[in-house]
């Protein structure tokens, strides 16, 4: 298949892209005409948004303004826990131009609806967690906004800070296969581990923020946001409006990452109750110290590993214990663990398998969606245990990742199957090859320099049956020009809209400029399914390669813009329809959990300042096996971006928490890598093309983050020095190298 | 107070210990200057005084009276560094790209390596890893 090198433009990092073999046979879709365009899957088009976002012209929603409108401020819980007694504001009395809401202003029902409807719109008694929302204010001129006094009277009790302590659980989970305790008994080796991972903040460099308009006897809210079928999800219950009422649309999103994927339903919420009882637009805009400080942030994980493994290398019991720091309400953390823990076992096959996984609860703001979902917790896990585990047997760790890599055929740990396009061997043996990983392993050893690799898959889409439930719609319609794409997945930086115009085309035989696609406006556009969980590209650029396929056959080769001409508008919508064969079995937890799986290989170079303790990455191969690059520029941002971010979580974020809240909560105490923390990387792209995926993708964004970390962590181990928890700062290095010596 | 940006002269009636970025962004409409932290950790708000970068979040526009102001809006849209940004996939969610682009303005395109990451050390992108941003600047 294809094969281009591409030379090194910067400091060596260069990018290859490869497929793997012929192995997984594509479903392409072969133009219907004769003399085919060029393709257009597969190469560079420039995004669509590109002059829009560099000439500084794209509306971010801190960009747009309405007649009339005003500043809206939440007025949060400064303790963990405790009782309201009261709250009390003299601020509408002495200025008619305030607007004061509390629960009792909300017209339907005080909850922002997600997976259980267990977490407020504003605080009737009880407060749960630090900064939890109490009471709204706004006005036009905001220094008397922010001016405005509010004295709550609160009594305080003791929060459940910890939640290795707590007793509150929201979710709890089993993974069971064969007999662990047997297999355990007869292994030659045990090997056991902990592992920690700490909070992590998406910092998206745009804060969330929404503008709710009323209007149409209803409200409008514009906003940077992942899902808006999730915010009018929320606003139906919580204002009891019929859909008809209620829109919303995406303004640009200044990134998500997660971090705009449940949140902007609270935010909205509460915009909209302003706009609804003052009559005005109302903006929210989250200053950083407040967005660090109230929304959501990745999960805490400990994750035990009990293994029992042969003396030649195979992995015959895996025991795991999971515990989640949820926070104070359910939000998306089942969904969290789950992924976590359908993640923990690795890339690699083992027969007799026990999974605990539980999550708590904490008076803590609430843990939520941030890229990678509870997979780079456990891969983290898994990642530096099998150091543990090669070191215990006196065996390379690539050679035993080698022979228990789950290959085409093989079984997950839930039973699941692995397709054609599985890739474990493939990545490792590539980036081992080509970092010429087991040199610089030998030459290294003893002085300031380690390399230290992790392997690692991602499920793709929405876990078990949730794409089926789903039931994400999408559609294309002609145009006097084209074709335009209508779908209600966002385009947040990862190129989505411009992927999606690249598959439409293709499959229609079109030049690339004559696709548009519509802006997420929940008044134009089908649910098309929220923008996350890697599913965008795969699941919904599926559906609208199905549209595709459809609307040539109805327009008899005609071209669409004459059809247009003579026929006005032809639409073709189509539903998600979940590939043959795919079964789980959510209560049990058996089956095939993700339709298909990305597969990664991750090398870390670094170098350790022995004075002050400082580990920098100084060099770093990415092999990802992703099906097919529909935009190979896209997917390469996305992976370096991933890995920049990944590293971040690996060697500098840190959460400070203090009593319950979110203690650094500044750009200038939470460091995320600059140009000077990031090393240069060389990605390679293989493609293994996915039947089920459009032109052979597969599901992305979240893949390129689960491996930084564990791979980081195994090359500081290869420097003499063990770390069993995330960030690996200077000072947690000093104490491992202090608590050694 | 008068104040110059982008070649033209404006009339500036703010207090004077207005953030340069808030008349920026309010009183002239120039929505292109972004505000990621207002504390100049981000650079989001890089804008060019006398040709010198500054995050306009720190800088009270008493302080700039009368100095040349560059944003983004005073960019040709056909720049070269515009173009490669947008080939090279310098630009994702697009949020720190005004203020990555003004600070990347003056960087010659056979800088090297070391120069180019200490001249943007202002300037935090959360999507690309700042690969993408070094290749669009040595092909601009």
């Amino acid at each position: 298949m294809n094969e281009q090198g591409r030379p090194a433009r910067v400091g060596g990092g260069a990018l290859v892209t490869r497929g793997v073999d012929e192995a997984g046979v594509p479903d392409y879709h072969a133009p219907m005409i004769e003399n085919p365009p060029p393709p257009i899957v597969g190469t560079a088009h420039p995004r669509l948004d590109g002059y829009e976002k560099t000439s500084g012209r794209a509306k971010y929603v801190d960009d747009l303004t309405f007649p009339g409108m005003i500043y809206g401020r939440t007025v949060r819980s400064t303790v963990a826990r405790g009782r309201i007694r009261s709250i009390q504001t003299s601020a509408a009395a002495a200025d008619s131009g305030f607007t004061v809401v509390d629960y009792r202003d909300i017209p339907a029902v005080n909850v922002i609806s997600l997976i259980e409807d267990d977490q407020p719109c504003l605080v009737e008694r009880e407060i749960r967690h630090m900064a939890e929302p109490v009471l709204l204010l706004a006005h036009a001129d905001r220094e008397k906004l922010y001016g405005a006094e509010v004295v709550t009277d609160v009594e305080e009790s003791p929060a459940i800070l910890n939640y290795e302590v707590s007793d509150v659980e929201l979710k709890r989970l089993t993974i069971s296969r064969g007999d662990v305790d047997a297999a355990l008994a007869a292994a030659d080796v045990i090997v056991e581990g902990e592992y920690r991972t700490g909070h992590q903040e998406q910092l998206y460099i745009e804060p969330n923020g929404v503008i709710a308009v009323p209007e149409n006897g209803g409200v409008t809210i514009y906003g940077s946001l992942q899902c808006p079928f999730y915010v009018m999800r929320a606003l139906r219950v919580l204002l009891g409006l019929p859909d008809d009422k209620l829109r919303v649309v995406q303004a640009a999103t200044g990134g998500g990452f997660g971090g705009k994927e449940e949140y902007p339903s609270m935010l909205a919420s509460h915009a909209a109750l302003l706009a609804l009882k003052s009559g005005r637009p109302v903006k929210m805009i989250y200053d950083r110290g407040e967005d660090m400080l109230a929304t959501t942030k990745r999960h805490p994980f400990r994750v035990r590993h009990r293994t029992g493994v042969s003396r030649d290398g195979t992995i015959v019991a895996l025991d795991v214990d999971i515990l989640v720091d949820g926070g104070a309400y359910t939000t998306l953390t089942p969904v969290v663990l789950s992924r976590g823990a359908l993640h923990c076992g690795g890339p690699y096959r083992c027969d007799n398998v026990r999974v605990q996984g539980r999550a708590m609860m904490t008076n803590t703001p609430p843990n939520g969606a941030f890229r990678g979902f509870g997979a780079p917790q456990t891969l983290f896990a898994i990642e530096a245990h099998m150091e543990r585990i090669a070191d215990a047997l006196g065996m390379d760790s690539v050679a035993l990742r080698e022979h228990n890599a789950l290959r085409p055929g093989d079984t997950t740990i839930t039973g699941g199957t692995i397709g054609p396009d599985g890739s474990a061997l493939e990545v490792l043996r590539e980036a081992v090859t080509r970092s010429d990983y087991h040199a610089k392993r030998a030459q290294w050893r003893g002085t300031n320099r380690g390399i230290g690799l992790a392997l690692f898959f991602h499920g793709a889409g929405f876990t078990g049956d949730g794409e089926r439930k789903l039931a994400s719609r999408a559609a294309i319609e002609t145009t006097a020009t084209g074709v335009r794409i209508l779908a209600g997945t966002v385009e947040i930086g990862q190129g989505s809209h411009t992927t999606h115009a690249q598959i439409v085309a293709e499959t229609l035989g079109l030049p690339f400029d004559r696709i548009a696609v519509e802006h997420p406006d929940t008044d134009n556009v089908p649910n098309s399914g929220p923008t996350v969980a890697s599913r965008t590209c795969m699941v919904v650029g599926r559906i609208l390669q199905r549209c595709s396929t459809d609307l040539l056959e109805r327009l008899s080769g005609m071209d669409p813009a004459d059809h247009f001409k003579q026929h006005g508008p032809t639409r073709v919508e189509q539903e998600y329809e979940a590939p043959l064969g795919l079964h789980f079995d959510e209560v049990n937890y058996v089956g095939d959990a993700y339709g298909t799986y990305a597969w990664a290989c991750d090398i870390a170079e670094v170098e350790i300042d022995r004075d002050t303790f400082e580990v920098r990455p100084v060099h770093f191969t990415a092999v990802q096996e992703i099906g097919r690059a529909i935009n190979p520029v896209m997917v390469r941002g996305q992976i370096e971006g991933g890995t920049a971010q990944g590293l971040g979580y690996a060697l500098l974020e840190d959460v400070i928490m203090r009593d319950g809240g979110m203690a650094n909560n500044s750009m200038t105490n939470y460091i995320v890598p600059t140009t000077l923390d990031t090393p240069t990387m060389d990605v390679v792209i293989m493609e293994r093309p996915y039947r089920h995926g459009p032109m052979g993708a597969k599901g992305l964004g979240e893949l390129p983050i689960d491996g930084p970390a564990p791979a980081v962590i195994n090359a500081i181990r290869h420097l003499g020095i063990e770390l069993n928890e995330l960030p690996a700062t200077p000072e947690r290095i000093m104490e491992a190298v202090c608590s050694s010596e | 107070m008068q104040l110059r940006v982008n070649g033209a002269d404006y009339d500036v009636t703010s207090h004077p210990m207005t953030r340069l970025l808030d008349v920026l962004r309010e009183d002239l409409r120039l929505t292109g200057t972004k505000e990621g932290c207002g504390e100049g950790e981000c650079g989001a708000c890089t804008v060019l005084v006398e040709g010198e970068p500054v995050c306009s979040c720190l800088v009270p526009v008493a302080q700039v009276e009368g100095a040349a102001i560059t944003t983004i809006e005073g960019i040709d849209e056909d720049h070269p560094l515009l173009r490669a940004f947008v080939d090279h996939g310098g630009a994702q969610c697009g949020i720190c790209t005004p203020g990555m682009i003004l600070a990347a303005l003056d960087i010659e395109p056979d800088a090297s390596l070391d120069e180019i990451r200490v001249r943007l050390a202002g300037n935090i992108c959360r999507c690309t890893g700042y690969e993408a941003i070094y290749r669009a600047i040595r092909d601009a």
